[in-house]
């Protein structure tokens, strides 16, 4: 076998390899995304039902709560970033840290401070790297989230909003994730939790236009609130959190189908090549052997044996 | 006044029970709370602790009996939520395994592990 085709079934013999690894990864987080979104779709009746409940409290008693009022000049704003610890998923984290960046800068441009807190090793790698302040930031547990991973995150945010802000407390409380959309579609999201917005909780529960009862409140409207919204941003987060892992198994199955899609083109290009080198081999042995026949005839025409 | 009410019990990650009763004890932060069929429009802060729900079926119905850590209760249009960021059913709870885990809480002095394990055995013991 000559040097050229060698190195063509070596290369050949390699993509191969890394096409099994890349097919397996795929039909991993396909198998995931299914899983993730079953999550998702488990932890909705609860987000609905507290969100109807938020909504009850907020609308149905005149109660002021440090969470849901507007502060006059808001002067600091707090960034979750959700991002993932694993790469391998194209622009997955890519695109939630952009979306983040033009958050910060919006945020900026208002003249607010921002503290960033960040969920996933792509982030603080990200952050770590420009040098950038982190408030603080949590990792391991970003492919399969579970309720306490949330409350995890949420504790020091809600801490930080009902903290003054005079003693570093924050006045806003944005999230910034990758929303699930469908297998295909994944876009990062920017939203603002804190202060709430009623119309858009009202929205999110899906009870627009329905009238609430005029609930009555065990112990009061203060305490029910003041136990209500911790629960929640938490769960709010847990949404997010969920959602994100789905995005991002969808973001790498998507990568993994390319890069197989690509190990396929490879390996047919370099078979046709390692084809055209074969042939070229025995081309050149026929001709060798076709010359070194005539030469020896040459050689033996003239003499008379 | 209908005679049976519509009960959601949700947990943070999942759908725990839902279905049709007549009566639902509850324990909030001011005392216990009974609500049946057409009470007045409630949102109360929920204890960590066992409820009960009075079934319907046809069979003249049962009792189901769940431990809630935290959580809330909210009433009206005689639709019934039980909002808990961690609920069972006393059915799914291992009373032995519970019993383990309050031993171990009570010899780690760990408050939560043992508030959370006795509400276990206690939504056992109702039932």
């Amino acid at each position: 076998m000559g040097a050229q085709l060698r190195v063509y079934k070596r290369r050949i013999k390699s993509v191969t390899a890394t096409k099994k690894i890349t097919k397996a990864m795929e039909m991993i987080a396909a198998s995931r995304i299914v899983k993730a979104q079953r999550q998702v779709s488990a932890s909705t009746p609860y987000a609905t039902e507290l969100t109807r409940a938020v909504t009850a409290v907020a609308t149905g008693s005149n109660t002021k709560h440090p969470l849901t009022t507007e502060a006059e000049n808001p002067v600091r704003a707090a960034v979750l970033l959700i991002t993932s610890d694993r790469g391998l998923a194209g622009g997955y984290s890519a695109n939630a840290i952009k979306a983040a960046e033009q958050l910060t800068d919006r945020l900026r441009a208002e003249g607010k401070e921002v503290d960033s807190y960040i969920v996933g090793r792509k982030g603080v790698s990200y952050y770590g790297f420009r040098e950038r302040k982190v408030a603080e930031s949590w990792s391991g547990f970003t492919d399969n989230p579970t309720y306490a991973d949330a409350k995890k995150v949420a504790d020091p945010l809600i801490a930080a909003v009902q903290k003054d802000t005079a003693e570093g407390g924050v006045d806003e409380l944005h999230i910034v994730f990758t929303e699930f959309i469908s297998m295909l579609t994944q876009t990062p999201v920017q939203n603002r939790l804190l202060p709430l917005s009623l119309e858009k909780a009202v929205e999110e529960s899906g009870t627009k236009g329905e009238i609430l009862p005029l609930f009555d409140f065990e112990p009061s409207a203060e305490d029910v609130l003041d136990a209500l919204l911790p629960r929640y941003v938490e769960s709010r987060i847990y949404n997010a959190l969920l959602q994100a892992a789905a995005s991002k198994h969808a973001a790498t199955r998507r990568a993994m189908k390319s890069a197989t899609d690509n190990a396929g083109e490879l390996i047919k290009s370099l078979s046709r090549l390692a084809n055209a080198a074969r042939q070229a081999e025995i081309t050149q042995e026929i001709s060798e052997i076709v010359g070194g026949a005539s030469a020896l005839a040459d050689a033996t025409a003239g003499s008379d044996k | 006044m209908a005679a049976e009410l519509h009960v959601e019990l949700v947990a943070a990650d999942r759908k725990v029970w839902s279905g049709e009763a007549t009566l639902v004890v509850a324990r909030t932060t001011s005392g216990d709370i009974g609500v049946m069929p057409g009470h007045q429009p409630l949102l109360g802060v929920l204890e960590s602790g066992p409820v009960t729900i009075r079934t319907t079926s046809e069979d003249g119905g049962g009792t189901v009996v769940a431990a809630v850590h935290g959580g809330f209760i909210s009433f009206a249009d005689n639709k019934l939520s039980l909002l808990a960021e961690i609920a069972e059913l006393a059915d799914e709870i291992d009373a032995q395994r519970a019993e383990r885990a309050l031993e171990r809480a009570q010899s780690e002095e760990d408050a939560a592990a043992e508030r959370r394990a006795d509400i276990r055995l206690r939504a056992v013991a109702v039932r």
